[in-house]
């Protein structure tokens, strides 16, 4: 796999941009009083907390048992966040072992295009054990395996303009993360666990790994990528109509 | 024009407005953090902790206790190392969207108005003078004088200046914020990858919540001391002395 050199540099050149002017473009502050506290924490810890700073990486034997919550099976038309269009394709590709999924990733890059799962087992992978911190207040400790996100994005040529990377999926969820954790190194797109392929349970084929921030902005089932210039909320099925903060570091 | 009658009061006007304001923030987050811990009413030690792992504690608030609503466990790795994963088929009781940020913005109350307190007493020394138990808190004969003045029947004064075992329970009670604090920031997936040793200052995601709890059990426990002693020596006359102090003749 070769990666244009115009990529990474339009990648380095949207990270820099992003440490220059960060508050250009806030996550909003619209709503009520509960999202002008969630804006102040988010920018008093991007400014408390070192910029290189990793999640805690743990040993094979820190390794917990863990449940799979929200979306499980997302062909289920029980689930709460069932999608009438995209459920039935999922379920379609289970069958199948998701022969034939692919990530789109779009938007803001220079190469908009499709990423088979044979396509990213070819990207030099990452594993890591790191802690799942649910905003329910369970935590669960897994390995997980993927490619760096920022190989992906780099690879797509990242538009020097591009700010937050927003995920859509099977089910009706849809969330997006800021650049700065979308270029951060633990920041993967997983399609490993526990040393087996990613379970139906826990976002197969495809799910983000976001570990600096709680649970629910790793988004599961993974359907496209969208690279914006524009903070977008994720209309109703986006954490901030849900009530929940939009940046979830704490 | 000039008040001839100075307002009078045994608490200086900075300790007033930020009892209050204290007072409203651990409101709000003792509120807000019953809500979050509804959601999962278990509580482990160590590193991290779930459904599927031993607790040590189980309280039963809430619809969430004990709910049954999981699939048969899934076998990571036959033969290896036993970790399971089960998913959740019900559907559970959740008000984190508001209680969360509901929770952080009262911290930020808590952490401002306790840093303004905190210099304030240090450079006052209304700390040392009122606040701390000092040399006659280790005392045993006077904290056994003021442990028979509280269990006696005749109201304790009012202070201040305050017997030994409310000083010890101020100073319980100062203590305690700190690990609050730190605790809750131990919680904090992206705090504790900037500053690890919040983490294992507590040993752990998990242990930090327990000690979260429990500590939280513990200023709780002084709020209602707090106020029943409030309800035993005059409560107008403390309120009075709390907000807008009275008028000297």
């Amino acid at each position: 796999m070769a990666f244009s050199r115009r990529g990474v540099l339009a990648g380095m050149a949207a990270g820099g941009g992003l440490m220059l002017g960060g508050c250009a473009q806030e996550p909003p502050t619209y709503g009520n009083v509960l999202r002008m506290g969630d804006w102040f924490t988010y920018n008093a810890q991007r400014m408390m907390i070192p910029r290189r700073a990793l999640a805690r990486e743990y040993g094979r034997g820190d390794i917990t048992s863990t449940v799979a919550v929200g979306t499980v099976n997302p062909g289920n038309d029980h689930e709460a966040a069932f999608n009438p269009t995209a459920g039935p394709l999922w379920a379609q590709l289970a069958a199948r072992e998701f022969a034939g999924w692919a990530l789109e990733v779009v938007g803001a890059v220079a190469r908009p295009g499709r990423y088979s799962l044979d396509t990213l087992l070819r990207f030099p992978a990452r594993t890591q054990i790191t802690r799942h911190t649910c905003e329910e207040g369970w935590s669960a400790i897994s390995e997980w395996t993927g490619v760096p996100l920022r190989l992906v994005l780099e690879h797509a040529g990242i538009m020097p303009g591009a700010r937050f990377v927003k995920f859509e999926t099977y089910d009706l969820a849809q969330d997006s993360i800021d650049m700065f954790d979308a270029l951060h190194p633990q920041t993967i797109l997983a399609y490993g666990m526990n040393g087996t392929r990613l379970p139906h349970g826990h976002g197969a084929p495809l799910r983000v790994r976001v570990e600096t921030q709680l649970g629910y902005k790793s988004v599961k089932f993974l359907r496209r990528i969208v690279v914006t210039e524009q903070f977008d909320d994720g209309g109703k099925f986006g954490n901030i109509a849900g009530g929940y903060a939009w940046f979830a570091g704490i | 024009m000039v008040d001839q009658h100075k307002s009078a009061s045994p608490h200086a006007r900075w300790v007033r407005a930020v009892h209050w304001a204290l007072a409203g923030a651990v409101l709000v987050l003792a509120f807000s953090g019953v809500m979050i811990f509804m959601v999962h009413p278990r509580l482990y030690w160590g590193l991290a902790g779930n459904d599927m792992t031993a607790a040590w504690l189980e309280l039963p608030i809430g619809p969430n206790y004990r709910h049954g609503g999981w699939a048969p466990p899934l076998h990571f790795a036959p033969g290896g190392h036993a970790v399971i994963s089960a998913a959740r088929t019900a559907d559970i009781f959740n008000q984190n969207g508001w209680a969360r940020s509901l929770h952080f913005l009262a911290a930020w109350l808590l952490v401002g108005s306790g840093l303004v307190y905190a210099v304030l007493a240090l450079i006052t020394g209304h700390g040392a003078r009122n606040l701390l138990p000092g040399r006659d808190g280790f005392a045993p004969a006077v904290v056994w004088a003021d442990i028979r003045a509280h269990l006696g029947h005749q109201a304790v004064r009012p202070g201040p200046p305050y017997g030994v075992l409310q000083r010890w329970a101020y100073a319980v009670v100062l203590a305690a914020v700190p690990v609050m604090v730190c605790s809750g920031l131990a919680m904090s997936p992206y705090v504790t990858a900037g500053y690890p040793w919040v983490l294992d200052l507590f040993g752990g995601h998990q242990s930090a919540r327990s000690v979260h709890f429990l500590t939280f059990a513990l200023i709780a426990l002084f709020v209602v001391v707090h106020l029943v002693m409030v309800l035993r020596t005059g409560p107008l006359r403390q309120l009075r002395a709390m907000t807008i102090g009275w008028r000297e003749t």
